[in-house]
C-alpha cells in the first residue's frame, strides 16, 4: 500500500459528481446518530447505566454474542475454507444458501428456527419427546439465533479473504511436502488473518444488535433472553427517553469495542496482509 | 402412485382458487347492489375516512367497515391496526386520522389530554384475559393455578402493553408464583407462541381466542373487575371527515356494531 501511494501518478482533481454524493452518504449515515445523541437526556445516563435490568441486559448481550462468535468461528472457518478451496458440484448453491440468512428478514429467521429447533420442530420435536429438553426461551436459544444471523457475515468475509490470497502458496506448500491440513493451518489461515478478524468483528457486532430472530425464537425475559435490543424495544413502548438512553449505551459500547479491536489488531494485520 | 397422491392436493388448490374468485366476485356484486341503492346513509361527505384501531379489533372493525361502506356509497374506510400506545402517539404527533379506538382508557386519555378528541370518548366494548393452550391441551391446564405446576411453560405480554398490565394483575390476584418463560411484545406474539406449541399456555384476550380458530383452546379465567379492559372510541378533532367519523362512532356503539363485536369475542361495555 505504501509503495503504491508513493508512486501515485497525478490523476487530477476528484470530480464533484462523486464527491458530493459521497458527502451526502456520510451525512445520511451520521445524521440519525447525531440526532440520537442530541435527544439523549445525558444526566440520566449514569443512573440508567447501573440500573440492574440494564446491567443484566448488557451482560446477557455480551455473553451471548461472544458465545455466538465462538460457535461461528468453529463452524465458519471450515465452511469458508471448503467454499474457497474445494471444488465440488453445487458449490454455488451452497454459497447461495449461506447468504440466505443475510437477506432473510430476521423475524422470518426466528420463525424458521422455531420450526427447526422448537419443541414441535423438525429436530427439536424428537429431542423434546425423548428428553423433555426444549430450546426456545433459554439463553442457549439466544446464542443459536445470534449464530444463525451472524454466520454468513463471517463466512463471506473469510471466504473472500481466502480466495483473494494466491492459491499458489498452497501449491508451493504442497510441493514442499505439506499435507493439506498443515497447509491450511500454516499457510491459508494466517494469510486470511485480516479477513478472519474483520469477519469476527462483523459477526460479533451483528450478534450484539440482533433483535428479530432473538425475540421470535428465544423470547424476551429479563436475565435469560432479554438482550439489549429487546430491552430497547420494550422501553420504546413505555418510555421513549429510556429507549434512547439504552440505544446510546449500546451504540457507545459497540463503537468502543470496535475501536479497541481496530487499534489492537486491524492495522498491523492489514499491513501484514498487503506486504506480500 | 405419486401422481395420484398429488392430484387431490392440486384439486384442493384449484377449489380454493375458485372459492376465492367466487368470493371476490360476490363481494363485487354486493358493492354494485349497494351502489345502486337508495343511498339514504349519504352525508354529503365522500372519499376516504381513516380509522385507527387497536390490533385486537382487526376482525370486528374489518366487518364493520364493509357494512359502513355499503351504507355510505362513495366512502372508503381505511383501517390501520397497531398497538394502542403507538396509535395514540401517532395521533398526538398529528397523523391524519378521523377516528381512534384503543384497547384501554389510559391510552385514550393521552389523546384527550391533548384536546385530540371531539367530546368525551365512548366506551363500546370490553375484553378480558383468558388462557390459550395448544390444541389438545398437552400440559393439561384447567385453571390458572396449573401455571405453578412443575415443567409448565407459559407466556404473557410485556408489562408495558395493556394485555401485560392486565396479566400482572390477574397473576397477582391468583397468587401464581411461577415466572413466565417470556414476556412477548404484544398479544398476537403471545398467542403465536401458543399456536406454535412452544408454550403450554399464554394469557391473551378472549377476542384473540375467537379469531385464532381451532389452533388453540380456551381455558377461562375468573372475570372479576380486575380482569377487564374497556375499549373507548372517539372522533378526532383533526378529522377531515367529521360527520363520517361521528357516524362511525355511532355504528360501533349501535346494536349492529355490538352484534359484530360480540361475535368477535368482545364483552358489552
Amino acid at each position: 500500500m505504501s509503495t503504491r501511494s508513493r508512486s501515485r501518478p497525478a490523476l487530477g482533481r476528484a470530480p464533484a459528481l462523486l464527491l458530493v454524493p459521497a458527502g451526502l452518504a456520510v451525512l445520511f449515515l451520521l445524521l440519525p446518530l447525531v440526532a440520537l445523541l442530541e435527544r439523549t437526556p445525558w444526566p440520566d445516563l449514569p443512573s440508567r447505566l447501573v440500573a440492574p435490568d440494564i446491567v443484566d441486559a448488557l451482560r446477557l448481550s455480551f455473553i451471548t454474542s461472544t458465545l455466538a462468535v465462538v460457535l461461528v468461528v468453529l463452524i465458519g472457518i471450515p465452511l469458508a475454507w471448503t467454499l474457497a478451496r474445494v471444488e465440488f458440484p453445487g458449490r454455488a448453491l451452497v454459497r447461495a444458501f449461506v447468504i440466505v440468512p443475510l437477506v432473510l428478514p430476521p423475524v422470518v429467521g426466528g420463525v424458521a428456527l422455531l420450526t427447526a429447533f422448537g419443541r414441535r420442530g423438525l429436530i427439536g420435536g424428537p429431542v423434546y419427546d425423548a428428553t423433555g429438553y426444549s430450546l426456545p426461551f433459554t439463553t442457549a436459544a439466544v446464542v443459536v439465533a445470534h449464530a444463525f444471523v451472524s454466520l454468513p457475515f463471517f463466512v463471506l468475509s473469510v471466504e473472500g479473504a481466502m480466495r483473494a490470497t494466491n492459491r499458489e502458496y498452497d501449491v508451493v506448500a504442497a510441493t514442499l511436502g505439506a499435507t493439506r491440513w498443515t497447509t491450511f493451518r500454516r499457510v491459508t489461515l494466517p494469510l486470511a488473518g485480516p479477513g478472519l478478524l474483520a469477519g469476527l468483528v462483523l459477526a460479533w457486532a451483528r450478534a450484539l444488535g440482533e433483535f428479530g430472530a432473538t425475540i421470535t425464537f428465544a423470547g424476551n425475559y429479563p436475565g435469560t433472553t432479554r438482550t439489549m435490543p429487546n430491552a430497547i424495544y420494550v422501553a420504546l413502548q413505555a418510555d421513549p427517553d429510556a429507549a434512547i438512553v439504552l440505544s446510546v449505551i449500546l451504540m457507545v459500547v459497540s463503537v468502543a469495542v470496535l475501536a479497541l479491536l481496530r487499534e489492537r489488531w486491524f492495522d498491523p494485520a492489514v499491513q501484514g496482509a498487503t506486504r506480500p | 402412485m405419486k401422481a395420484l397422491a398429488a392430484r387431490p392436493r392440486l384439486r384442493g388448490a384449484l377449489a380454493a382458487a375458485a372459492a376465492l374468485l367466487a368470493a371476490t366476485s360476490l363481494a363485487a356484486c354486493g358493492n354494485d347492489d349497494s351502489g345502486g341503492g337508495s343511498g339514504s346513509g349519504s352525508t354529503g361527505e365522500t372519499g376516504t375516512m381513516n380509522v385507527l384501531a387497536a390490533a385486537s379489533l382487526t376482525e370486528a372493525f374489518g366487518e364493520l367497515a364493509d357494512d359502513f361502506e355499503e351504507e355510505h356509497p362513495g366512502v372508503k374506510v381505511k383501517l390501520a391496526f397497531d398497538s394502542s400506545a403507538t396509535l395514540a402517539e401517532q395521533v398526538n404527533q398529528g397523523a391524519p386520522a378521523d377516528v381512534l379506538a384503543t384497547a384501554d382508557e389510559d391510552t385514550m386519555q393521552t389523546v384527550v389530554d391533548q384536546d385530540g378528541t371531539v367530546g368525551e370518548p365512548s366506551v363500546f366494548a370490553t375484553n378480558h384475559l383468558v388462557m390459550a393452550v395448544p390444541k389438545g391441551n398437552p400440559a393439561g391446564i384447567t385453571s390458572i393455578d396449573d401455571l405453578d405446576k412443575k415443567g409448565v411453560t407459559y407466556v404473557v405480554c410485556v408489562d408495558t402493553a395493556p394485555c401485560g398490565k392486565l396479566a400482572v394483575k390477574v397473576l397477582d390476584a391468583s397468587g401464581v408464583t411461577a415466572k413466565p418463560a417470556s414476556e412477548e411484545v404484544d398479544v398476537k406474539a403471545t398467542l403465536s407462541k401458543v399456536e406454535l406449541d412452544e408454550a403450554d399456555a399464554g394469557l391473551v384476550y378472549a377476542s384473540d381466542i375467537v379469531t385464532a380458530g381451532d389452533k388453540v383452546e380456551k381455558v377461562d379465567l375468573p372475570t372479576d373487575n380486575e380482569n377487564l379492559n374497556t375499549y373507548p372510541v372517539a372522533a378526532l378533532s383533526g378529522a377531515k371527515k367529521p360527520t363520517l367519523a361521528k357516524q362511525w362512532v355511532d355504528l360501533v356503539t349501535s346494536d349492529q356494531g355490538q352484534r359484530v363485536l360480540a361475535k368477535a369475542g368482545f364483552g358489552k361495555p
